[in-house]
């Protein structure tokens, strides 16, 4: 899993939260496939049509905050993104989709938010935390996960861990 | 070492943590409600597929649930999984399950602090983001989703990163016509709706010694708008004489070191604060109520574990005595206990008789879940915590965060007014 490539869809907006990411009526649901349907509803109804297993979420800053119905990650997840990059994540978000093993929260710089554009392909490489546009070639830092953190992502979630 | 770190160090058997560190401590209190409980037992089918059996509870006694979201039932899923969470407690050993209409019960947040589930000093996890709010008793509590939750109930542990703390210090004599609320508001809006991410807020000062525990709590809880890991008080006189009156438990204090270490301090001075809303769409988008532009609302809504304990009723009571709504008013109390005590004090007959509606505990439409969500452009002036598009109903819907006597204002005039206006 050193490199994955997928798609990216940019939402540009900070505070992105889990009242938008997975609307609260649907907090009775606990059917990951059910969820996904409704993933991002808040912000695109169509969001989970648009998503090809794989793909990439591209946001502004504090994604996540809110509530900690784990619901969200597991919308997102289920409707196929692997992984959310971020200038920064809300806690519980960040803890949910790790130890859950749903998809990689990845920090990256505000700046390298600006510079990507919806719909390019991009690599993911999480040993040497580099970004790579594959339509343009230019290659972006990401954010080293912390050792605890990585560990749990190499063990599919805290299920596996062992501390 | 800080309050926060003192509990850590004490669960995870060190004689000192600093912020950065990364370690597992033993938990003393696991709680989870009718969302998150399914959740749990999701996880835990999930694992049974991967080849981890769950067989039992690390130690049942230390859990505790309650039927808060969807009560009564909205509908046939909500009452399936209710059904579910009561079955799965009663097959697993948890005694302390709270239900609907048998006796006490209410929103979390709002049981583990009036029935005295969680005692200073405790490390308490629970299944969902409010649980900061029972720092105010001076517990380390910490709201986590699904997994963590299921992965604490087999192991009674569960790993934390050691947070910095930002000390908030509360100074002067709070105005009467000023609420906790006015002063979680105004920090929110300064600092950020992740200026405490990651982080612990700790409130201390002089205003917070003469502040009582339901205005603790206020404070507490909206330290997760904040993004804050957790919000604690270190626990005083007043603690000890509101756990006196709920508990004969045992329990033993952590105060901080006189040479803690806090990232930042912030002071306020409280009687120069005045009564703020967040207007939509999010609890740090401030402003003065004065400074509003005459702001016409549909609805008053006094509920949820922010702004229905019983100190929030008492304040909306006295601005409703003797007045007539001029807007739909729901007032729910948030626990069973609550609304019996608001009930002999006379607070309830003030409210049916101004025209509100008085409801059931539940977190209903706080979270928009269901008992009088908000419909499209819909203004709603409320003492919840949060009003993020959607978060109360209609995405297009708004809704104003405010202190219990601020909402009551607007109830009696059909506007959003500062108490001292009308």
């Amino acid at each position: 899993m050193a490199t994955i490539k997928g798609v990216v869809h940019k939402y540009d907006k900070d505070n992105i939260d889990t009242d938008v990411i997975l609307p609260g009526p649907y907090l009775k649901v606990h059917d990951h496939a059910e969820l996904a349907k409704h993933a991002m509803e808040g912000i695109d109804p169509n969001f989970a049509n648009k998503i090809s297993q794989g793909d990439f979420l591209l946001t502004g800053a504090n994604f996540g905050c809110g509530s900690s119905r784990e619901h969200a990650p597991i919308a997102l997840s289920s409707a196929g993104i692997r992984a959310v990059l971020a200038p920064s994540f809300a806690r519980i978000f960040y803890r949910n989709a790790v130890d859950g093993g749903y998809l990689l929260p990845i920090e990256i710089d505000r700046a390298t938010v600006s510079e990507l554009s919806d719909g390019q392909m991009l690599a993911l490489d999480i040993e040497e935390n580099i970004i790579t546009n594959i339509q343009t070639g230019k290659s972006y830092s990401m954010k080293p996960f912390p050792t605890l953190i990585k560990k749990i992502i190499e063990c599919g979630g805290i299920l596996h861990y062992k501390p | 070492m800080t309050i926060t770190e003192k509990i850590i160090a004490r669960a995870s058997s060190r004689s000192r943590v600093v912020p950065g560190d990364v370690l597992f401590v033993n938990v003393d209190k696991v709680m989870m409600h009718d969302v998150s409980g399914p959740g749990v037992i999701k996880v835990f089918e999930e694992w049974a597929k991967k080849g981890v059996e769950f067989k039992k509870i690390w130690n049942p006694d230390k859990v505790w649930v309650t039927e808060d979201h969807f009560v009564p039932a909205s509908d046939k899923v909500s009452a399936n999984n209710i059904m579910k969470l009561s079955n799965w407690t009663k097959k697993y050993g948890i005694k302390r399950h709270y239900k609907y209409g048998l006796g006490q019960y209410g929103i979390c947040h709002t049981l583990s602090h009036e029935d005295a589930i969680v005692l200073p000093g405790e490390v308490y996890l629970g299944g969902d983001s409010h649980t900061n709010t029972t720092g105010a008793l001076g517990a380390l509590a910490i709201g986590l989703g699904h997994t963590d939750i299921a992965y604490a109930l087999m192991n009674g542990q569960i790993w934390l990163k050691v947070p910095e703390t930002l000390l908030f210090k509360l100074e002067g004599e709070k105005p009467e016509h000023l609420m906790a609320k006015d002063i979680i508001l105004t920090i929110i809006g300064e600092i950020g709706t992740d200026g405490a991410n990651y982080k612990t807020m700790q409130f201390a000062g002089e205003t917070i010694k003469h502040l009582t525990m339901d205005e603790r709590l206020t404070l507490t809880n909206m330290t997760t708008e904040a993004g804050a890991k957790n919000g604690i008080i270190e626990p005083d006189e007043v603690t000890e004489s509101y756990l006196q009156e709920r508990t004969d438990a045992a329990y033993s204090p952590i105060k901080a070191d006189a040479d803690a270490n806090y990232s930042t301090q912030i002071t306020y001075e409280i009687d120069r604060l005045e009564p703020t809303v967040a207007k939509p769409y999010s609890p740090g988008n401030i402003s003065i109520v004065r400074e509003l532009q005459s702001t016409e609302v549909d609805k008053a809504y006094i509920g949820s574990c922010t702004g229905a304990k019983l100190d929030d009723l008492r304040a909306a009571a006295k601005i409703m005595k003797g007045k007539k709504v001029k807007v739909r008013t729901e007032v729910l109390p948030a626990a069973q206990s609550i609304f019996m005590k608001a009930m002999k004090e006379g607070l309830i007959d003030i409210f049916l008789e101004s025209g509100a509606v008085v409801g059931p505990p539940t977190c209903g439409a706080c979270c928009g879940a269901h008992m009088g969500v908000l419909a499209k452009n819909e203004v709603c002036v409320s003492t919840t915590n949060r009003n993020f598009p959607g978060r109360m109903g209609d995405v297009e819907s708004q809704t104003y965060l405010a202190s219990p006597l601020v909402v009551a204002a607007s109830a009696v005039t059909g506007k959003i007014i500062d108490p001292r206006d009308i």
